[in-house]
């Protein structure tokens, strides 16, 4: 049994019925026993069906489940496109993202860390949904998820403790380990690597489902989607669409960090309003002036200005933000908010994969400018030069790094607008020297 | 016999590039001023909207002399605007 406390907080467990219910406080794997005694056996039958279980796949439309890996993208389309693609040459295949690339997010570590099996629970029930016969979990090399996953499949084996009726025991998952790198888990970077070794972004057509590991349709769906759709293929989109909103069913695990009191992940029902998860966390430890929403190529939101904004895609986007990878770093009153994003643009652009020209030139450029302007050294042009690169910059990746990065810098150009005057006149804040250190957080 | 579904009116011609692919030679720009610019990198920035039908040569032209083939033109009309198949 592998124990994970000495890694991370373990996340507030909601007592309502959730993805997190029930799951152990004291930070240790739930092993296959624990994990059946939690929620029971699968109930599915072992033979995968040819073409897909449409059933499945209507349960989840009805519950409304969207991808949880940043995109917010309809599940059901997915899983219907895979289904649709399969034929006897080119089988479908399950992939599971686990790597979560982006360091503000640990929402998928404390899940595969906690509950594993419901994870591979939900690569069985999405591998019928599409008719696959296998699957490969991703997660990052150099952590010990992969031994964490490789013990749980263990568990599973026909051979071992499994009980009769326990489910498709023995489907055969693989654990992938992928190198650390922010765009190594982009669904075409997952693809490109278990084809040959490269964890890279591809071209974004054709998409994964239509030709992805070997040609064949293939899903790629990040973890808490399955766990999800694991919790929906046992109790219902009912179950599922009893918390969180209509236009935006069910809970979302969200990771807090910064300055708050217990740094940490969460789970929340979607459309909560942005202050909750900031209040769950114990509230913030002292004043703070902003909010990073949706990672580290996410937005900027002011505070307390928007605390009250609901937690869905759509009303982030309306609000100028999105939910990306569903994260939140506050950050303090005193800190300057365009050093902090000075050094995250020099991270995002360290982390390109150097393959698009928009991205291997724009985003250092990007972040030359807004280190300048942090400095109180820009000269009179650049902040319009900088707006105009911002212009340019996004939808002309092979994924979707440098839009984020160029939204990051535009949401901080405009959140920290009264800083820019005073920086943009030789008069930098006295913080301007001392980014708050948003890389590497939680 | 003329099926109104495939008539050339109801298609639109459109440029693309795949970025991966593109070295930023900038010939695609020498060619098609009309419709592609090339940012400060030397990467094509293109013109949106459809190809209008007198310059679809000279975009045929310009897609087939791009060094790495990473400018393309993709025909689309009502009949191809859903992923599904049939």
């Amino acid at each position: 049994m592998t124990t994970i406390e000495s890694t991370w907080p373990a996340p507030a467990i909601t007592t309502r019925p959730g993805l997190s219910h029930g799951w152990p406080r004291d930070g240790v794997t739930m092993g296959w026993d624990e994990h059946l005694a939690l929620y029971g056996p699968m109930r599915a039958s072992r033979r995968i069906p040819r073409g897909g279980d449409r059933a499945l796949v209507d349960a989840v439309r009805q519950a409304g489940l969207r991808g949880r890996g940043g995109a917010w993208f309809p599940t059901h389309v997915k899983l219907a496109e895979v289904a649709a693609g399969a034929s006897r040459s080119r089988p479908p295949i399950v992939v599971a993202n686990g790597c979560e690339g982006d360091p503000a997010s640990n929402k998928d570590h404390v899940l595969l860390g906690l509950a594993p099996h419901l994870v591979l629970d939900g690569i069985e029930f999405a591998a019928r949904a599409v008719g696959a016969t296998e699957a490969v979990i991703c997660v990052h090399r150099d952590d010990m998820m992969a031994d964490v996953l490789r013990e749980a499949v263990d568990q599973r084996r026909p051979s071992g403790t499994v009980p009769a009726g326990a489910g498709p025991a023995g489907f055969p998952v693989r654990v992938a380990e992928v190198p650390d790198r922010y765009v190594a888990s982009v669904d075409t970077s997952l693809v490109n690597f278990l084809n040959t070794g490269v964890a890279r972004p591809l071209a974004r057509d054709p998409r994964p489902s239509q030709r992805g590991v070997d040609g064949r349709p293939t899903l790629v769906d990040n973890v808490e989607t399955l766990a999800h759709l694991a919790l929906i293929a046992r109790n219902g989109p009912g179950w599922f669409r009893a918390r969180g909103t209509e236009d935006a069913p069910g809970t979302a695990l969200i990771t807090v960090g910064g300055p708050v009191r217990m740094p940490g992940v969460y789970e929340i029902d979607l459309g909560s309003p942005l202050g909750q998860p900031l209040r769950m966390a114990g509230g913030t430890d002292g004043p703070v002036r902003a909010v990073l929403v949706g990672g580290l190529g996410g937005r900027w939101l002011p505070l307390p200005a928007m605390g009250n904004v609901a937690l869905t895609d759509p009303c982030l986007r309306a609000a100028g933000a999105r939910l990306g990878i569903a994260s939140l770093i506050p950050l303090p009153a005193h800190e300057c908010g365009l050093a902090t994003t000075a050094s995250v643009l020099r991270y995002l652009a360290d982390e390109s994969a150097g393959q698009c020209g928009p991205c291997m030139f724009g985003l250092p450029a990007i972040a030359d400018d807004m280190t300048r302007i942090a400095d109180g050294t820009a000269s009179p042009g650049l902040l319009n030069r900088l707006w105009s690169r911002l212009g340019v910059i996004p939808g002309r990746g092979a994924c979707a790094h440098p839009d984020g990065a160029a939204g990051l810098a535009a949401s901080a150009l405009e959140v920290f607008a009264e800083d820019l005057s005073a920086h943009l006149a030789g008069t930098p804040c006295g913080a301007a020297n001392d980014p708050y250190p948003l890389v590497g957080r939680p | 016999m003329t099926n109104p579904r495939h008539d050339s009116n109801t298609r639109v011609t459109q440029l693309r590039v795949a970025p991966i692919d593109c070295h930023a030679h900038g010939i695609c720009a020498e060619l098609l001023p009309e419709m592609i610019s090339l940012d400060e990198w030397g990467y094509p920035l293109l013109e949106g909207g459809p190809v209008p039908p007198e310059l679809i040569r000279t975009a045929q032209r310009a897609a087939a002399a791009c060094p790495t083939l990473a400018l393309k033109l993709v025909r689309s009309g009502p009949e191809r605007h859903t992923h599904h198949r049939p």
